[in-house]
């Protein structure tokens, strides 16, 4: 699924002499190795460190010197001021300017709105994800090792709520706790995605439960905890990690299609989805105020998809693929053998 | 098998009620109907809080509510006796009444846009996985990603901005400037080069012969005015059905069987003389006229390919229904296109609208009608396409390369069969199967409505129903809205699951 096609080298590269590796190295080397993921979550990191360092978090102010919810005059009718052609090309030099994004109808500076929604994506997008995960492995854990009634109930629960689209429940849930802010917004959100996660983990912990290895460590009177913990959890980290990441994916998109509804984080702070709501009508007049935030929710979206595809790429190596032309080059050899 | 069903239903109703409890609970505790009247400053404020207290039940506690709820909901259950009782709206209008309208325009909306996202995701998942890691499949791969990481109200705004816009402001004055027929000439060139393959001469090849044959096609659109007085003409109506016979038989029988090209022959000369003798039909023709030619001539395609004969029936038929079918919706393109210049006057030469699913007040026959909810439905058409395409692409192209690594592909190729017996009769069935099940989810969860869709494009559909219903806390609307996906979704998870079983003879429901 990846779009870099270099092999990947791990399986290859292990010498026998060496003690052998442990399998969390193997799959580092693995993810490591794919280079498109590894710019991605790089990308990723510089852009969430780069928002927060401009406009600050919380108390600490950052370097830019607007905040996102002031006043300020009109500068050259709100048109962007940032300027990336040097002037040996013709161009006005690389510079900020002023307003680099422009600014709003009222004057507001959209580089520091614009950074602070990047903020809000990413703050829901690692809650959201962090709690989807934890209640998803624990409800996936005990329904799948314990099995039987506790199986049967907490499924039952799960599918209650995979009833409801994500976006009718997120919808629901941002009109009852948007207005108290992104962290809560994130949390209360985080309740209601673990669905995916849990049926994956009780699904691996239904077939891993049956394992030689769990045999062994029950019969060496381990408890079910470390049964739980130790042996069973190492071997189904994968799949948690893996769609903790896609979930992570969808959270940013699920944030800002909630707030363009108007249900997600609401005015004065902002969200990226809200600024494209709110400047929607705007758009032949002033598109910049459109295309900032597109801008980054589409790429935020995109590298943590890429990241996603990369790790579940090294979490699975199973992914031998098939190559139509490798095996019509391989026909003819044959032939020619028969020949000789 | 029967006890298997009994005990879905009776689980799914049990579902079903404890998520309308959590829905319920969720909704009736975050918002305040009363809230715009409280607000408000009409003289005779309080009664009408009382009025709504009254009708809605305010005063009781949602948890009692939400049983007084439930039981007029239950009343649905009762086959025929249209007892049905979902509550009103803050505005006093019954809920059992506005959902069978919002249903429909959610149907009219999603049906087209669900079959182009199958039908375009699958062939482009195939070449796509027949062609893995060429070019082609690496920027497939990358635009799917893309397409997945691009938010719906951001797909929706740009289209209404940009291709909507765009296209009425180019219809003012129809001429294809020299840049965008070279542009498109490359893209075009480039795309066919890649489907093809092979090597780089014949890469060229393709390349070339493609992209001049399509700048010059525009061109000559462009200089006869084509934009504004589209159709075919009944020489191009020979060339295309021509073409569609020959690459029906192409593909599903190879063109040296004989007996199916026989039928795909006899289908274009039928489609070609219907072409001609049903133009006088086709002027006072209405909606069931249609439908019915149209199964007429699945039925003529399926009977030539029976009468055929040959060692493969089933192989016929399917050729001669497919040519049928595609030569007929041909021939109403055409017929389509013809009713264009009226409507163009009808609307002030800005066919494409933004907003709503008719234009109010148009009169006209079928085809104006027709081509008015085209226009209308094109985009938002076009921005649910793009996003479920994406899903189909990746999940038949990893279909069907699980598929061709399986040994029975290996044995068919080595009997013999040529290339394309084994991808479209061994590998492409068996690579539907699991599609079904996402078929099926597709289908429950589109007609939810597409919330952000519709509610870009200004569509009174079940999205809009939902959305314009929570904000002021209306909440029998929602809870209405709520039953029809819910229900949906359950019983489209059931036949998926049922599918599966029957095609699937691995698969066996307990």
């Amino acid at each position: 699924m990846t779009i870099d096609n270099t092999p990947i080298v791990a399986d290859e590269a292990v010498v026998p002499e060496k003690a052998p590796e442990s399998e969390g190295r193997l799959i580092l080397r693995r993810f490591l190795g794919n280079k498109f993921a590894v710019a991605s979550i790089v990308i990723v990191i510089l852009i969430i460190a780069f928002s927060i360092s401009a406009i600050g978090i919380g108390p600490i102010p950052g370097w830019w010197k607007y905040g996102f919810k002031a006043l300020n005059p009109q500068v050259n009718a709100g048109n962007p001021t940032i300027s990336l052609v040097p002037q040996w090309l013709g161009g006005k030099g690389i510079s900020l300017g002023d307003h680099p994004f422009g600014q709003d109808r009222i004057g507001k500076d959209y580089f520091a709105m614009v950074m602070r929604g990047i903020q809000n994506s990413a703050l829901v997008m690692v809650v959201l994800g962090g709690i989807a995960s934890f209640v998803g492995v624990v409800v996936g854990a005990i329904a799948g090792y314990f099995r039987g009634v506790i199986d049967a109930i907490l499924m039952r629960i799960t599918d209650v709520f995979i009833v409801i689209p994500a976006l009718v429940i997120g919808s629901v849930v941002g009109h009852w706790v948007g207005g108290l802010g992104a962290p809560l917004l994130a949390i209360m959100l985080g309740f209601f995605s673990w669905m995916g996660i849990a049926r994956l983990v009780r699904g691996e912990f239904l077939s891993l439960r049956e394992r030689e290895f769990v045999e062994a460590a029950r019969v060496a009177g381990a408890s079910d905890r470390r049964i739980i913990f130790k042996h069973i959890l190492p071997n189904a980290i994968g799949v948690v990690i893996v769609s903790s990441t896609l979930i992570m994916a969808t959270a940013i998109l699920l944030e800002t299609a909630l707030s363009f509804l108007g249900y997600g984080i609401q005015a004065p702070d902002v969200s990226l989805g809200g600024l494209i709501s709110s400047n929607e009508s705007a758009f032949q007049t002033r598109p910049w105020l459109f295309w900032w935030p597109g801008f980054f929710i589409v790429t935020l979206a995109l590298l943590v998809n890429f990241v996603g595809d990369g790790l579940r790429d090294a979490f699975d190596p199973r992914h031998r693929r098939f190559k139509l032309r490798a095996m019509r080059e391989q026909i003819p050899e044959p032939a020619e053998e028969a020949k000789l | 098998m029967v006890s298997f069903i009994l005990r879905r239903i009776l689980v799914s109703i049990l579902i079903l009620i404890a998520a309308s409890f959590l829905m319920y609970m969720l909704v009736a505790y975050s918002s305040d109907p009363l809230a715009n009247l409280r607000s408000s400053s009409s003289p005779n404020k309080d009664r009408l809080i009382a009025d709504l207290v009254s009708r809605l039940q305010l005063d009781v506690p949602p948890p009692l509510r939400w049983g007084l709820w439930l039981g007029g909901a239950a009343k649905c259950l009762i086959p025929f006796a249209n007892s049905c009782d979902l509550g009103s709206t803050i505005s006093n209008a019954q809920v059992t009444d506005i959902l069978p309208q919002a249903l429909l325009s959610t149907v009219q909306l999603v049906t087209l846009a669900l079959i182009l996202a199958i039908v375009f995701g699958i062939m482009i998942g195939i070449v796509t996985a027949l062609r893995q890691y060429s070019g082609l499949d690496n920027t497939v791969t990358f635009i799917s990603f893309f397409l997945y990481s691009l938010p719906a109200f951001l797909v929706a705004v740009l289209l209404k901005e940009f291709i909507a816009i765009g296209f009425n402001n180019f219809l003012r004055d129809p001429v294809v400037s020299w840049f965008w027929i070279l542009l498109i000439g490359i893209v075009v060139g480039a795309i066919w080069q890649s489907l093809i393959g092979g090597e780089a001469r014949r890469r060229l090849i393709v390349f070339a012969i493609s992209g001049a044959g399509t700048a010059v096609l525009i061109w000559l659109m462009s200089a006869t005015g084509w934009f504004e007085k589209p159709g075919i003409g009944p020489v191009g109506m020979v060339v295309l059905i021509a073409a569609i016979a020959i690459g029906a038989t192409a593909l599903m029988a190879g063109l040296q069987n004989r007996k199916a090209l026989i039928t795909a022959g006899i289908n274009a000369v039928i489609a070609i003389a219907s072409y001609f003798a049903m133009q006088p039909l086709f002027a006072i023709s209405s909606i069931g006229t249609l439908i019915i030619l149209g199964i007429v001539a699945l039925i003529v395609g399926l009977v030539s390919g029976y009468l055929v004969g040959g060692y493969d029936r089933g192989q016929n038929l399917r050729v001669g229904a497919v040519t049928a079918v595609l030569s007929s919706a041909l021939i109403l393109v055409d017929r389509a296109m013809q009713a264009w210049p009226t409507y163009l006057g009808d609307v002030n030469n800005r066919p494409i609208a933004t907003i709503g699913s008719s234009t109010p007040n148009l009169g006209g026959d079928v085809w104006v009608t027709g081509i008015d909810s085209f226009t209308h439905l094109a985009l938002p058409t076009v921005a649910l396409l793009l996003i479920s395409f994406a899903s189909y692409t990746r999940y038949s192209r990893a279909g069907l390369l699980e598929v061709m690594n399986q040994d029975y592909i290996r044995t068919a190729r080595a009997k013999g069969l040529p290339e394309r017996t084994v991808v479209i009769r061994h590998a492409f069935r068996n690579m539907l199967i699991p599609l079904t099940t996402l078929v099926a989810f597709d289908v429950g969860a589109l007609l939810g409505g597409a919330i952000i869709t519709e509610r870009v494009f200004g569509i009174p559909g079940m999205g809009n129903l939902f959305s314009s219903a929570l904000g002021p806390g209306d909440i029998n609307p929602v809870m209405g809205y709520f039953l029809v996906i819910a229900a949906m979704a359950i019983l489209f998870n059931f036949l998926a699951d049922l599918a599966y079983a029957s095609l699937d003879p691995r698969v066996r429901v307990r």
